[in-house]
């Protein structure tokens, strides 16, 4: 601490002070640390996954059924006889690829919506209520329901998904707007003449960004769970797409027998959902220290 | 006083309005004929006209509606398209393990994480305080399905102490009734414990600092009267509406819970009419659950008034 303390006081010039800033926000947010080293692992291993996968995710072999983990497969063999530890590595980049999706097109549409509500008081009273009643519909009911009728595709489980947190971030979003368009600062803009466009862009949407970027990182987690509850309910990518989630729905029957079948692919899934939850976490305390203390 | 509650009641009209049209165009957001698509790929154009005219999918979107919305007022949620039974029915009849299992998951879970959250604001930044929010943060990594299959896999099938699966109703015995009930509960409500104990902690823990506290403290009040008699009272606010958001969950994570332990419950049905097209059935269990949220949480608000003598309205 008192190390810290002695650099932070001498800063040489401002870059240098805003590196040591930067490191010292670190050293006190260890977590963040730790959950960007174990995603970007994951990330790293799911990128390289026809290299670090060793078997064919898809080659069928009778005579290798349900073998347990530890012998001739690192996680053990499903019922017809395919790798568990490959179909893990190549189902990552499904999963993360539904999250990254997922995150991006619900905040950008969110954050469209509630700047809109924010700023417009009869938009606000139509989309505010229409959120209301979507956010009333228990999340994982409205996807499966969604599913229900759309066609099982990787972009059909994106839009579900998508449609059940665009509420989150509208309410996020509409509430920052809502407290900074009182601020002096855009009062002043206003009597400045600015125009509503230019407010809204240079000194609206900024405040946004901060808080919104946390959201996506929960959102994506969030959207990580959901693709694997819902492909679990046979409701969610088609079962040809091996991600997290249709790697264990495959392995429900035979859970008695071979319970690595889902463990494997489930830890891994909590393990990448903690990591971006952590790396949430830190930055939400990062940006706003006063919650830290609360939370 | 009456004001409020009568406002806070109509307030839910809307909401509920909204739920009831996005729960009826599920249906006609999808591309293409809904007759088509409930009668499947096989189906012949007899079939897919039979099924029109049942659904009434002749007459005008609006006249639909309507019509769908009278009988959902009246209690009437339409026919499920492959048992021919009348929706209410079939919910009616799975009613009970799910209701059971609802009850038991957040009873374990506000027993379970509300004192779990004050000892961790109690003791904020030790040991005890680390373990307790860490397993909470690992409580949000994991999908339910996947923390049933441990349970199962631990208690059931390693150590041997409680049934696989299955469910027992009340009228059975009330032991074998709640021995099946325990892993499920646990299973649902382990992201609801984790969200009460985050509230419990970082409400308790704002309380804690207050003036009222030390003044107790300074007279020598003993720790438990000091936590539950002063400290939690005054955060209860929170921690009430975090468990009316949290119904959410449950009535969401039922589904999955009910596929996990095989309980024949509304989750089972649902799922079983989603994997068979049933349409109405499908609508009427999402129009039921969210009306159930929207209650839930007007109760929420009324208890405010009840719990926090300095809420006045």
């Amino acid at each position: 601490m008192s190390d810290a303390l002695s650099t932070a006081a001498v800063p040489a010039d401002a870059s240098a002070r805003r590196r040591r800033g930067l490191w010292w926000r670190a050293r006190r947010h260890p977590t963040v640390a730790v959950g960007l080293a174990v995603l970007a692992a994951i990330v790293l291993a799911t990128a390289c996954a026809p290299w670090l996968a060793g078997h064919d995710p898809l080659f069928v072999d009778p005579m290798a059924r349900l073998k347990p983990p530890l012998g001739a497969h690192l996680l053990g063999t499903d019922a017809l006889g395919r790798d568990v530890w490959s179909r893990t590595v190549h189902g990552g980049r499904v999963s993360l690829v539904i999250g990254f999706a997922v995150a991006v097109t619900a905040t950008g549409v969110g954050l469209l919506i509630g700047l809109v509500s924010g700023y417009n008081r009869i938009a606000d009273a139509v989309l505010m209520r229409c959120m209301d009643g979507l956010m009333a519909i228990p999340t994982i009911l409205l996807a499966i329901a969604l599913m229900a009728v759309l066609k099982a595709s990787l972009t059909t489980v994106v839009i579900a998904i998508t449609v059940v947190e665009v509420p989150r971030v509208v309410r996020l979003v509409r509430g920052v707007v809502l407290s900074v368009r009182e601020q002096p600062y855009v009062e002043a803009a206003v009597v400045a003449g600015s125009g509503f466009g230019r407010i809204l862009l240079r000194h609206i949407l900024p405040n946004t960004l901060a808080p919104v970027i946390v959201q996506a990182t929960y959102i994506g987690a969030a959207a990580i769970l959901i693709e694997s509850l819902l492909s679990f309910l046979g409701a969610g990518t088609p079962p040809e797409v091996a991600s997290w989630g249709n790697i264990m729905a495959e392995g429900r029957t035979y859970f008695l027998v071979a319970p690595w079948i889902i463990l494997a692919p489930g830890l891994v899934l909590a393990v990448t959902v903690l990591a971006i939850n952590l790396v949430g976490d830190g930055v939400r305390d990062m940006l706003d220290p006063r919650f830290a203390r609360r939370l | 006083m009456w004001a409020y509650i009568a406002r806070r009641v109509l307030a839910t009209i809307p909401v509920l309005a909204i739920v009831a049209l996005v729960v009826f165009s599920i249906l006609h957001v999808a591309p293409g004929d809904p007759a088509a698509l409930i009668a499947g790929d096989q189906a012949t154009p007899e079939q897919i006209a039979a099924i029109r005219g049942k659904l009434r999918l002749d007459l005008p979107l609006y006249q639909q509606f309507a019509l769908w919305l009278g009988n959902a007022l009246h209690g009437d949620l339409g026919t499920s398209i492959f048992s021919n039974r009348p929706v209410a029915a079939l919910f009616l009849q799975r009613l009970e393990p799910t209701v059971a299992l609802a009850v038991m998951t957040t009873i374990i879970a506000v027993l379970l994480a509300v004192p779990v959250g004050v000892l961790a604001a109690w003791r904020a930044g030790s040991l005890v305080d680390r373990g307790v929010m860490g397993v909470a943060v690992l409580g949000f990594a994991f999908p339910v399905f996947v923390v049933g299959y441990i349970l199962i896999y631990v208690f059931a099938m390693k150590l041997k102490i409680l049934p696989i699966q299955g469910y027992r109703p009340i009228a059975d015995g009330f032991w074998p009734f709640l021995q099946h009930l325990v892993l499920p509960s646990l299973a649902l409500g382990l992201s609801f414990m984790a969200l009460i104990a985050r509230i419990t902690r970082a409400s308790v823990l704002e309380v804690l600092g207050q003036d009222h506290i030390r003044t107790a403290r300074a007279k020598g009040l003993p720790a438990r009267r000091l936590l539950f008699d002063h400290a939690l009272p005054n955060a209860a606010v929170p921690i009430v509406t975090i468990i009316g958001v949290g119904v959410a969950l449950l009535l969401g994570g039922v589904v999955v819970t009910e596929s996990v332990f095989a309980i024949p419950g509304v989750g089972r049905l649902v799922v079983d009419a989603i994997l068979s097209r049933d349409y109405p059935v499908i609508q009427g269990v999402l129009l039921i659950f969210s009306l159930t949220y929207v209650v839930v949480n007007l109760i929420v608000d009324l208890v405010y008034v009840a719990i926090d003598p300095r809420i006045r309205y």
